[in-house]
């Protein structure tokens, strides 16, 4: 029972099939839950003590840094599954996830520099998360550039997924690493990493952007997977079919 | 819970960490519309594509039509 | 180099049953070491070029940042050790390329030998011709850039540790874009994150022994992390191979 559901799980039309239904649910849920994320954690939650009001920008900081991370091991663990079960969809599904963790971890860097200059008077401190920060945007990179480099779109996938594989393994190392370099190296007068327990009135509205920002990435990897099955699967008679009634 | 801040002036400028606040958060709300708004176009792309090759068939066969009835008859004769 | 290249291959008119079980069972780990260290030998410029670009491009160094010789102390461990990655990186571009182009790289996949070890055998090889060498010369650029008596032993060891991981981890990165027609920049891209744990911990030995203290532990993670590549990163460099030569 489980193996059938899985190799249908494997055949793009039934994944696309399946998903239109989900689509407007997830679109909804996203929304709904960043808008009131974005509305409590900007305008409800109070002052930070210390930070003031720019700390209110760890409402999307730390969901963005969450998702970026929790996204390359899915592109990794999706193109594995490709690999070993020669599955089509898996591979199309690393795909789709490589600009949106890109993106997301842009978005993480951003908005951490951006918060960092009213916090520590500089956009750019060579912090430890933030380091580890970068070289994850760094391996995104590198699995973009090579899937674009090759003309044949199978040669990509496995290549893609061999890559987003070893960065995986290498992942905890660098995240490790980095760490000892930046206590080797922390200035005494910035205190970063401290681990102060969050108050509720903070930590309600953050898990609700939390939350929001995992239906957001579900919903965009669909949209952008279904793209992708089109886009390859555009011989097929069922996509020219669907092409041509313009749905 | 209530609102924070005095005012809607008061909300904007958020005690002088308005610029940087609202900078974040407009980034980062254009990212995310960039990455639904991608797959949309790209469909869209993928659709007049196909549209405009469908054209070109349909219009490939049409001019082959009518050639057809003057071969036949052409053999009937 | 214009004889056509048949050192993975028995004679072509040896059939299976004319074979000792020795020869069938392909060139082993000791054998392959060897042709590929007196094939390595033969191109010179091919050994000489990273050294060469190691020696040029630190003795820019002073002409970039001035000579002033506390200044170059300080930043002679770091610059070495990051001179030292990308003269490694630079040559791992023809890695696999000649055998590649020639079809015996695809010879070698057939070969009843493990990959692992015909990869193994290559990666030792690039080391002894680059790594090594590179090793060697680092006390002279430690002597040119004023770096303090307490760091030179801890610079060759270190050096000679880790220009060994990355030959290995640069391996992966071969294997991965020896299909292409212009891999150096995407290569450089793709390996460069996954050389940061070998650099923060080389450095950072180097900068440990500068400073007076104990560098036996970054020597040990660099040895550990060795370890750890010799281990998986033939295994993954072997994929990429079978990957790209899969066509």
């Amino acid at each position: 029972m489980a193996w059938q559901w899985f190799h249908r799980l494997g055949s793009p039309r039934w994944f696309y099939e399946k998903t239109s239904a989900w689509l407007p649910w997830l679109a909804a849920a996203s929304a709904l839950l960043l808008a009131v994320g974005m509305a409590w954690g900007l305008g409800f939650a109070p002052q930070d003590a210390k930070q003031g009001n720019s700390y209110r920008i760890i409402f999307i900081h730390v969901p963005a840094a969450f998702l970026a991370l929790a996204g390359y091991y899915l592109m990794a663990i999706s193109g594995a599954i490709g690999l070993i079960w020669k599955m089509k969809l898996s591979f199309v599904v690393m795909r789709a996830a490589a600009p949106i963790g890109a993106a997301l971890t842009f978005v993480s860097l951003f908005t951490g520099a951006v918060w960092g200059k009213p916090t520590w008077g500089t956009y750019w401190v060579w912090d430890a998360r933030i380091t580890s920060m970068l070289i994850l945007f760094f391996l995104y990179v590198g699995v973009i550039a090579l899937s674009g480099a090759f003309a044949r779109e199978q040669l990509a996938d496995k290549a893609c997924a061999l890559l987003a594989l070893v960065g995986t393994v290498n992942i905890p190392i660098i995240y490790k690493s980095v760490d000892w370099w930046f206590t080797l190296h922390q200035p005494a007068t910035i205190k970063l990493t401290e681990s102060s327990s969050i108050d509720p009135s903070m930590f309600y509205p953050l898990l609700t952007m939390i939350i929001g920002f995992y239906c957001f990435y579900a919903w965009v990897l669909i949209l952008h997977t279904r793209t992708l099955v089109l886009k390859r699967e555009s011989r097929t008679q069922w996509v020219q079919q669907l092409l041509g009634e313009g749905r | 819970m209530e609102f924070q801040f005095a005012g809607l002036a008061d909300f904007i400028a958020m005690n002088g960490h308005g610029p940087f606040v609202w900078v974040a958060y407009g980034v980062t709300l254009l990212t995310m519309a960039g990455l639904v708004t991608q797959p949309l176009l790209e469909r869209r792309r993928l659709r007049a594509e196909f549209r405009r090759e469908q054209r070109i068939r349909e219009r490939r066969a049409a001019r082959r039509q009518p050639e057809r009835p003057a071969a036949e008859a052409a053999l009937a004769e | 180099m214009s004889t056509p290249d048949t050192r993975h291959l028995p004679p072509v008119s040896a059939t299976p049953a004319d074979l000792s079980p020795r020869e069938r069972r392909g060139p082993g780990f000791g054998a392959l070491l060897q042709t590929e260290l007196r094939l390595a030998l033969r191109r010179r410029s091919d050994i000489a070029n990273p050294l060469l670009f190691f020696v040029t491009v630190l003795a820019l160094l002073p002409l970039g940042v001035g000579p002033e010789p506390g200044l170059l102390a300080r930043l002679a461990p770091g610059m070495i050790w990051v001179m030292a990655l990308l003269a490694t990186l630079l040559s791992q571009e023809s890695l696999f390329r000649s055998d590649f182009e020639d079809g015996s790289l695809e010879q070698l996949t057939l070969s009843p030998q493990p990959l692992y070890f015909g990869v193994l055998a290559k990666v030792a090889v690039h080391w002894l011709v680059t790594g090594l060498p590179l090793a060697l010369l680092s006390p002279l650029l430690g002597l040119m850039l004023n770096l303090p008596a307490a760091g030179y032993a801890c610079l060759l060891l270190s050096l000679l540790l880790g220009t060994a991981s990355l030959s290995l981890i640069g391996a992966v990165g071969a294997g991965l874009t020896v299909a292409l027609r212009r891999p150096g920049l995407l290569l450089a891209l793709i390996v460069m994150p996954l050389y940061v744990p070998v650099l923060i911990f080389g450095t950072g030995a180097v900068q440990a022994a500068v400073d007076g203290y104990a560098y036996s532990v970054q020597l040990a993670i660099l040895a550990a992390l060795l370890a750890a590549a010799a281990a998986l990163a033939p295994l993954a460099a072997a994929g990429a191979i079978r990957i790209s030569t899969d066509s």
